[in-house]
């Protein structure tokens, strides 16, 4: 690995023309020349799929890839509460302005401020396309869209259908896809996962992707790849991602010289259905809209914690968020509201099961919405939500108040990319939830899916073209040794998971005890001595995985145990990345609590001075010392203050 | 809670594949598929292969858990998928039939998971509404009524998983089909394609799925309750176009 020049390419001027200017500037492929560039792109959530089905359109070849049996089976698919869109048509003063500059306090100051005004800027497109492909978004009477306030906004913003609008979003992005599948511009693989990436002369040109079904490993070779593969939350074990979510792709592009930025930004959602057993798989979220409407409260004293809920009297309870942020109540942003129920939880005043002795659980009661409201009017915003609550918990949301607690959601932190989302790897692109760009240290609610049809839709098809346009398109039909190479070391490690020396534990023993180190160490809280502790920990483990782990079943056909260990194995590098990041950042911001830099009344101590940078981390070789290459964050428009939700 | 399993497996589509017993003991709060997690880390321990099966978001959405449970495709609680049902919903029964979804059009991978691309193709024959990035108009330019904003919406809640064709004695996927017809064409962005339900319908007879006669085992299983009143729908739309 070499040194290099971190070079972000944001643009200069003001910042309401920098994308119009900067994409003028940018280069294009005439029509007649896109078929002859192949364009691969690996993972078909919302990013991944918008991507592709824009490349299609636009002419070029495109090749992709998912590890699901579809792509409409991407966990975008699970984001319920809603898109932001700065349409301004409740006439409430939105603005693209104040959709940018909410974003960029949300991050706590610590994302680009180009990448987020040009997010916000595209929002509202992404809302006129999503519409025109038939998302049943939510009307009201007059037949015109509706909009709710959600995630920590003061406006009401945010479009939703019911509680699917991650569905609703990818089943166009998947019908705009199939559409092109069936035109022949795009070659899709379902059960299909990358192994590895394939490097010509420094960039990347193609990829080695195994057949689940077949166990077949194959190289294919491309103009461009890109990578829209999602977040690391299940490094966690247990999180809200889907079971399959992954980071094998973006970590194995990284052990290839793609910077990781932020990795210890991981997002810990307040409101998920609480852990109830040792067997569990993960963590079901409960979206962030029902605290619009429900009250988030624990008992006052400790000794009510054993009662039912019903038999704790009004003024015994406390309605902690709504006394501690007055001015925001139960809508502050997640990182705010998950610290709060923690310290309750720690104080002792948790309720509902215990896991290892500590009852991890507050209320959300409706009891009062329903009163003002009606049941029917509560039904109709959230009865999916009420029902899969129901069908987890068995209990009757209706009449007893829900139990939540705080779960691994999302991840800020990801492929460290350019204002054109290309990588520090020539060649390599990353969207969607895969890379770092726009949501600094927290993320707020619906921006994921704006985010990832923004890159999706909007700028990796410009930015895309915009490189191949400054490319020969590569003879693929050629014999490259570099693929061959590639192809050769993905055999090597998985007959090495296969054949552990002294087999004896499942993967998944070894990922639940993974999972429980880096909660501890990375997740609400984060500590020195706890971090330190937790690296030699994940070490050792890691260490005794490559020894011990069990897989039975061949590599010649369908075998969802080795896959699954395959991931672990990257889980567990990634996790050490994460404590390095975390213990190297001494200040907190947004999702990164360190106890050392809390204020007295519990809030997160930025320290601009000497952490206003984005952490992009460079694999030396050796895991245990990667080398930090900071971008610096100016921040010309908007002036860092402490957030404040009071 | 100890229960008998009798799953089915099956190496490859070539072999003929049997039910297997296992037994196996959880707790109530367990989920089915953590049931079925549970069992298979006792298969690796005791150096035996783990059972196939399909599984992703875990909340009832993805679409890709797919078990028929004691001859009802999803199990028995009504109106959600495989992986929402819980060991409690099963307390008062001791053994367990766990089979893959059966249709010629499905053909099986290994174990409980199947093939569903025939699904993929039928999208692909026009289950989408045409429209060029970028291209699109302001989304509130045109007005759409509440009530058929809604209806399309309940329609839209397919997740594909295919338990109509599971359940129905023809394997068809008439409800798939007609959820998606009813969705798309019925929104005033979507009935520039008449004949979207045409297509739709001869890419399902291709894929070897069969026809509709009525049965209406589709409805009952459907993890997202769709009526086949959306049948109905298409059938109008089918006829207004010819």
């Amino acid at each position: 690995m070499t040194d290099f020049e971190l070079d972000s390419r944001t643009p200069k001027g003001s910042l309401e023309n920098r994308w119009t200017q900067y994409k003028f500037d940018l280069k294009i492929v005439s029509p007649a020349n896109r078929k002859k560039y192949k364009v691969i792109i690996v993972g078909t959530g919302l990013a991944g799929a918008a991507a592709a089905a824009s490349l299609g359109e636009m002419g070029y070849n495109v090749e992709t890839f998912c590890f699901q049996d579809s792509p409409r089976r991407a966990h975008s698919i699970a984001a319920q509460g809603g898109i932001n869109a700065a349409k301004n048509y409740q006439n409430d003063g939105d603005s693209v302005w104040r959709l940018f500059y909410d974003t960029i306090k949300g991050g706590d100051y610590r994302a680009r401020e180009s990448n987020v005004y040009r997010l916000a800027e595209l929002s509202t497109s992404i809302i006129d396309q999503a519409v025109a492909q038939g998302v049943p978004f939510a009307r009201e009477y007059s037949g015109y869209l509706a909009n709710r306030s959600f995630g920590g906004a003061q406006v009401s913003r945010t479009f939703y259908a019911r509680g699917q609008t991650g569905q609703q979003l990818l089943i166009g992005a998947y019908q705009a896809m199939s559409k092109q599948i069936a035109e022949g511009s795009i070659n899709h693989h379902s059960r299909c996962e990358m192994q590895d990436l394939i490097m010509i002369d420094g960039k990347a040109k193609g990829i080695v992707s195994r057949d689940l079904v077949t166990g077949k490993l194959e190289s294919h070779i491309a103009d461009v790849v890109v990578l829209c593969t999602g977040g690391y939350g299940n490094v966690f074990y247990l999180s809200t991602n889907a079971k399959g979510c992954n980071a094998s792709a973006a970590w194995r592009a990284h052990k290839q010289g793609a910077l990781f930025a932020n990795p210890s930004f991981t997002q810990i959602h307040p409101t998920c259905i609480p852990q109830h057993g040792e067997l569990q798989s993960k963590l079901t979220l409960m979206s962030e809209s029902l605290r619009n409407d429900g009250r988030i409260w624990a008992p006052k004293n400790k000794e009510d914690c054993e009662k039912a809920p019903e038999e704790i009297a009004e003024q015994d309870r406390d309605y902690f968020l709504e006394r501690m942020y007055p001015a925001f109540g139960n809508l502050v942003p997640r990182d705010i509201a998950s610290r709060a129920v923690k310290l309750i939880c720690d104080d002792g005043r948790g309720v509902g099961h215990a896991i290892d002795g500590k009852k991890l659980g507050v209320y959300l009661d409706f009891a009062n919405a329903i009163e003002v409201h009606g049941l029917d009017a509560i039904r109709e915003k959230y009865g999916n939500l009420f029902d899969m609550y129901q069908h987890i918990a068995a209990e009757d949301p209706y009449t007893t108040p829900m139990r939540i607690y705080p779960a691994v959601h999302y991840t800020m932190g990801g492929l460290w990319v350019d204002y054109n989302l290309m990588t520090s790897i020539d060649g390599l692109f990353a969207g969607g939830e895969a890379n770092f760009s726009d949501h600094g240290a927290n993320r707020l609610g619906a921006s994921a899916l704006m985010q990832g049809l923004a890159d999706g839709y909007f700028i990796l098809p410009t930015t895309v073209s915009d490189y191949l346009a400054q490319q020969k398109p590569l003879d693929t039909s050629k014999h490259y040794p570099e693929a061959e190479q590639a192809l050769q070391q993905c055999e090597d490690k998985i007959h090495k998971l296969m054949n552990a020396e002294d087999p004896q534990k499942t993967p998944d023993e070894f990922h639940r005890k993974l999972g429980q180190i880096i909660w501890n160490a990375c997740g609400m809280a984060r500590e020195k001595n706890m971090l330190e502790k937790s690296i030699k920990e994940i070490k050792a483990l890691r260490d005794q995985f490559w020894q011990q782990v069990k897989i039975t079943g061949g590599t010649d056909t369908l075998n969802q145990t080795l896959e699954r260990a395959g991931r672990i194995a990257d889980f567990f590098e990634l996790a050490e990345l994460m404590c390095i990041d975390a213990l190297t950042r001494e200040e907190s911001c947004g999702c990164h609590a360190r106890e050392e830099h809390i204020t007295d009344d519990g809030e997160a101590q930025r320290h601009d001075e000497d952490f206003s940078y984005v952490a992009a981390w460079q694999y030396s070789g050796n895991l245990s010392v990667p080398v930090l290459y900071k971008e610096e964050l100016d921040f010309e428009f908007v002036r860092p203050t402490t957030r404040n939700y009071r | 809670m100890i229960y008998k399993l009798h799953i089915w497996r099956q190496k490859n589509d070539q072999s003929a594949g049997q039910f297997e017993l296992y037994e196996i003991d959880v707790s109530e709060d367990t989920s089915f598929l953590e049931m079925l997690d549970a069992l298979n880390e006792q298969l690796i321990e005791n150096d035996q292969e783990a059972i196939a099966f399909d599984f992703d978001c875990r909340e009832g959405i993805c679409g890709s858990c797919n078990l028929v449970i004691n001859g009802t495709p999803h199990g028995k609680h009504r109106g959600t998928t495989t992986c929402q049902q819980y060991m409690r919903d099963y307390a008062d029964e001791q053994e367990l039939w766990i089979e893959p979804w059966r249709a010629t059009a499905f053909p099986i991978i290994k174990d409980l998971i199947v093939d569903r691309t025939a699904f993929e193709k039928i999208i692909q024959a026009g289950g989408y509404i045409e429209i060029r990035t970028g291209s699109a108009i302001e989304a509130n330019t045109i007005a759409i009524e509440k009530e058929v904003s809604d209806e399309a919406f309940d329609s839209a809640t397919c997740i594909g998983c295919a338990a109509c064709v599971a359940a129905c004695p023809n394997a068809s996927a008439t409800l798939f089909v007609a959820a998606k017809v009813s969705h798309l064409s019925t929104l005033p962005q979507g009935q520039m394609d008449k004949k979207r339900a045409e297509k739709l319908l001869a890419e399902m007879d291709e894929q070897g799925f069969g026809g509709c006669s009525n049965y209406r085992e589709c409805e009952r299983v459907c993890p997202k309750e769709i009526s086949v009143s959306t049948i109905t729908t298409m059938n109008k739309l089918l006829y207004q176009s010819q």
